[in-house]
């Protein structure tokens, strides 16, 4: 699918989609700003991560906790902005193949948080190529909101990794997380059954 | 191939059943049950890479920037998989933001294992200068480091500086001194 076809949708709403459809205790891990704030304000879960820096990080996290918890499904929202700075990062998720591990980017072509400033990638690079050319075939673009559902569907039983391009409005995110990283480190892993509370 | 530091320390020799750095390096890691190996290598490390990629035990596998990789050890600490990061000084040098904002203000256990370049007999300017910023780094964020030169201190030093990374919940760093690997010399 081509980026030009898609629908503009909206982070929160798309982020909530996601959430309603987690039956299994899944892990969602949020990039830096506005898809931890969306995630957030989603309705906290225990097996929510929030990245309150590490600009990129949001995927290489998310593949640990898959390498970790192989009978998990990970998933992690991530900006275009963001994956930017860590494009490599596809290549070592193409070659370790998590099937588990489920990566979704907002793509809005700018960087809203720092003041909407548009990408190096805005009108010139389509994360889809770039994901399939760096080994992710299992990458799509949303349609719209049902052909989101319908992809993060087909991503809970994929044999291998899946990755979810939705193209997004200019909007913020609608939260803001509550900044407290130990807690939200702690609640998380006790979220996936590492540990029990004190 | 031959590893220029082995050829040029006999505390670095590899031989069946000899006793080496690397050897060390391993068997403390798989004793202290670290399986998940992430690294961007370094020409010392290639012993250390080659051995830990042919041991089922662990997954090794390369990353395409040390911070990645720091994300992926942190990631899978979170889920109940130790890890440990392998790189150069170089790569250490590419971290301070994933250490400031990720590793220490969470309370990650991150292990570093840094092979040291840019000291004892370095021949590229750019490598003694890249390595001078690593300690005030470390330093700047109070983060446990250990520079490693005696093949037997190796051992004490990284058992007990992964239990305490662990118990601690805080971010270590074990730097490689050419000392103990023989380092990269100026021929190569
Ligand atoms: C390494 C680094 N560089 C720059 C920043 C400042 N920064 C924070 S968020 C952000 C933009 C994120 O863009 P994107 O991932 O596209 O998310 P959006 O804001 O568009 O939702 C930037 C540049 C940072 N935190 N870290
Ligand atoms: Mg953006």
């Amino acid at each position: 699918m081509n980026t030009r076809n898609t629908k503009v949708m909206n982070r929160f709403d798309i982020t909530s989609r996601l959430i309603a459809r987690l039956k299994h205790e899944e892990a969602v891990i949020g990039g830096i700003g506005n898809t931890n704030f969306d995630l957030w304000a989603a309705g906290h879960r225990p097996q929510n991560f929030y990245m309150l820096g590490s600009m990129g990080l949001a995927f290489p996290i998310a593949l640990g906790v898959a390498l970790a918890q192989p009978d998990r499904r990970v998933f992690a929202l991530e900006g275009d902005g963001s994956l930017l700075m860590q494009l490599g990062a596809l290549s070592t998720i193409a070659s370790l193949k998590p099937k588990n591990l489920i990566m979704v980017v907002m793509d809005n072509g700018i960087y809203q948080i720092t003041g909407a400033q548009p990408t190096p990638a805005a009108s010139v690079a389509d994360i889809v190529a770039i994901a399939v050319g760096s080994g992710l075939s299992n990458s799509a673009w949303a349609a719209d909101e049902e052909d989101f559902e319908r992809l993060v569907e087909a991503a809970m039983s994929a044999t291998e990794p899946s990755l979810i391009a939705v193209r997004i409005d200019d909007k913020p995110g609608v939260g803001t997380t509550r900044r407290d990283p130990v807690q939200i480190r702690e609640r998380f892993m006790h979220g996936l059954g590492v540990r029990e509370p004190l | 191939m031959a590893i220029a530091g082995q050829q040029t320390s006999p505390q670095a020799t590899q031989g069946a059943g000899e006793i080496s750095w690397h050897g060390i390096v391993l068997q403390t890691l798989k004793r202290n049950e670290i399986s998940l190996i992430p690294y961007v290598p370094d020409r010392v490390l290639t012993p250390l890479i080659k051995n830990l990629h042919a041991d089922p035990f662990f997954t090794t596998f390369a990353t395409a920037r040390e911070e990645e990789a720091v994300g992926i050890v942190s990631g899978a600490w979170m889920g109940g998989r130790r890890g440990a990061v392998l790189m150069q000084t170089s790569g250490f040098a590419t971290l301070a933001n994933v250490l400031a904002s990720l590793a220490v203000p969470y309370q990650i256990p991150l292990i570093m294992f840094v092979s040291e370049r840019g000291t004892l007999g370095e021949y590229n300017y750019g490598q003694s200068l890249v390595c001078r910023t690593m300690r005030p780094v470390l330093d700047s964020l109070a983060l446990e480091h250990h520079t490693i030169t005696r093949l037997d201190e190796l051992e004490f030093i990284a058992d007990r500086s992964i239990k305490q990374a662990v118990t601690t919940q805080a971010p270590v760093a074990l730097i490689l001194n050419p000392l103990l690997t023989g380092g990269k010399t100026f021929d190569k």
